[in-house]
């Protein structure tokens, strides 16, 4: 069960309020009438599917009804970060291979967040795993 | 191969079973095979299987990181159909259903093929339009589908809620006879035992790691048992298909989604037949064991982690209660997630790609399953010839360019 902090709420908030909408900042093509086939296929219905880090669009849809992304990763299903619409993610699959490289792991197993201090010097500390 | 029988039972049952041959061996790679298979589910093993016997090509070698039959093989809810709603899937799911019929015989091993009926219910005036229409498309493509009205799906399945105090009354249904369930087990075991016999290479624990491609031609694969060299490799990899695309510089319409199923405590049978509804959206039948085998949708984010969400369990079991209340009190055994890859139009993907030589057999989504002796057969002959089989050339990953897709969604079963 997800736990999602609604940036617009500002509050945690049950999996079963939201909604999840598929790939982030997917970009429509600009000038429509002049885009070809490939590009119009490739916009409507191919998608990232990373067995990692990825970014995706949420719908708060029985909460404030907005839409946010999170940055979550796919395999552990940690959600690493939350951000409304128009904002760039703090988080990348690049940046988070850089950070488990230096070992900055949280209490409850995920990764901390850009900035941040760990809680404790032991995290700090390369884990064997 | 040892041919199992009555008579070998017996006589293995006086030998305390203690001479059982081995299944299938455990080789070495070999340097190098005419077509490697990337996967060891049904879809995969059914492709070498049939590559070896029907098409000539012996010299295969399937490459599995786990173990036979471990994935969505191992997984899936074990219903198997063909009432889907245009030409193309009609015929390819109808090629597979025809296959089952003789698997059995075929791999002499019990696949437990039971044809005892599938259900497909109807709770609105829209969901009994859309039932006509499919079941008048299915019968002009020669699948036994007829619609049911409530009295006679009472007839089928006596502990189904028909009244109108159900929440979501049922109107109608589409009923095919000749749809029914498989031993999921069974059909990777017997595949796998089969194409073994006829000297395909099983390679469990062996992990593909990349692609050996020059000048746009694939020359092998990259595995953590050193490099394995193929002109032909074909991908069957399901909910990994992606991850395989990516080291090959593909881009998929696919997105991986965990789907689940649970099984109850085993009960004394109950149910004769298969019972799905798309409206409250759950799915059910009973094993031979028992054990009611439940599933529905899948969770809406992609997913890569094998297990499920307690929310979905909830809507499953939800939707299973309203269709039939005594089994409100009825205990869960087990809860599983296997990764589906779904496509854009819940139809899968048999295709070239850019890549040649390279082959991707994916997108089967949530209804794979049903389909692994058919897909097996016609992508086992795309291969052998170089060319697509009539059959799944539609399924070409060109339609999501061209516009020509196939929508199942209304067939699929499972909201996605």
């Amino acid at each position: 069960m997800f736990h999602i902090f609604c940036p617009y709420c500002q509050e945690h908030r049950e999996e079963e309020e939201f909604h999840a909408r598929g790939q982030a900042h997917l970009m429509r093509p600009a000038d429509p009438d002049n885009t070809s086939d490939e590009e119009w296929g490739d916009y409507l219905f191919f998608r990232n599917n990373p067995r990692g880090i990825h970014h995706e669009m949420w719908v708060h849809s029985v909460g404030c009804r907005k839409f946010f992304n999170i940055t979550r990763n796919t395999v552990t299903y940690d959600i690493l970060e939350t951000y409304p619409m128009g904002e760039q993610p703090t988080i990348t699959a690049d940046s988070e291979k850089l950070r488990k490289e230096q070992g900055v792991q949280t209490a409850d197993g995920g990764w901390q967040t850009v900035g941040a201090q760990p809680e404790s010097k032991a995290l700090n500390e390369e884990t064997s795993s | 191969m040892q041919r199992y029988s009555g008579f070998g039972l017996v006589k293995h049952a006086l030998g305390h079973h203690e001479n059982w041959e081995r299944q299938w061996r455990n080789p070495t790679p070999k340097k190098r095979y005419d077509v490697i298979i990337v996967g060891g589910g049904g879809h995969g093993l059914a492709t070498a299987y049939y590559l070896a016997k029907e098409f000539g090509v012996k010299n295969v070698a399937v490459v599995e990181k786990g173990w036979l039959g471990g994935g969505n093989t191992a997984r899936n809810t074990t219903i198997v159909r063909s009432n889907y709603l245009w030409d193309e899937a009609a015929r390819l799911y109808n090629h597979s259903l025809d296959l089952w019929k003789g698997l059995s015989q075929d791999l002499n091993y019990n696949v437990m093929f039971s044809q005892r009926g599938v259900l497909n219910l109807g709770h609105t005036l829209q969901d009994m339009r859309d039932i006509q229409r499919r079941v008048h498309a299915n019968r002009l493509n020669g699948i036994d589908s007829e619609v049911v009205t409530p009295g006679q799906i009472k007839e089928i399945e006596p502990e189904l809620d028909i009244s109108s105090r159900a929440r979501y009354p049922i109107m109608g249904a589409s009923w095919q006879k000749s749809a029914g369930v498989a031993r999921h087990d069974a059909v990777a075991w017997g595949y796998a035992r089969g194409a073994d016999a006829l000297g395909v290479d099983l390679l469990q624990n062996t992990e593909v790691t990349g692609f050996k491609i020059l000048d746009g031609k694939v020359l092998g694969v990259h595995t953590n048992r050193g490099d394995i060299e193929a002109n032909t490799v074909g991908c069957v990899a399901a909910g990994n298909s992606g991850v395989l695309a990516n080291m090959a510089g593909i881009r998929l319409p696919l997105e991986s989604h965990p789907l689940q199923a649970l099984v109850s405590e085993p009960l004394k049978p109950v149910l004769n037949t298969v019972t799905m509804s798309n409206h409250v959206h759950g799915y059910v039948s009973q094993s031979d064991k028992g054990d009611l085998v439940i599933g529905a949708g899948i969770d809406g984010y992609v997913g890569y982690g094998q297990r499920g969400s307690y929310p979905t369990i909830e809507h499953t079991l939800q939707a299973i209660v309203e269709m039939f209340p005594m089994f409100s009190r009825v205990r869960m055994n087990r809860q599983w997630g296997g990764i589906v890859d779904t496509c854009p139009d819940a139809c899968p993907i048999l295709s070239k790609t850019k890549v040649k030589g390279l082959y991707f057999n994916c997108g089967w989504g949530t209804g794979g399953f049903k389909a692994t002796p058919g897909s097996g057969h016609v992508f086992a002959a795309s291969l052998a010839k170089g060319e697509m089989h009539p059959i799944a050339a539609p399924f070409s990953i060109d339609r999501f360019h061209t516009g020509a897709l196939i929508d199942e969604h209304g067939a699929a079963g499972v909201a996605h």
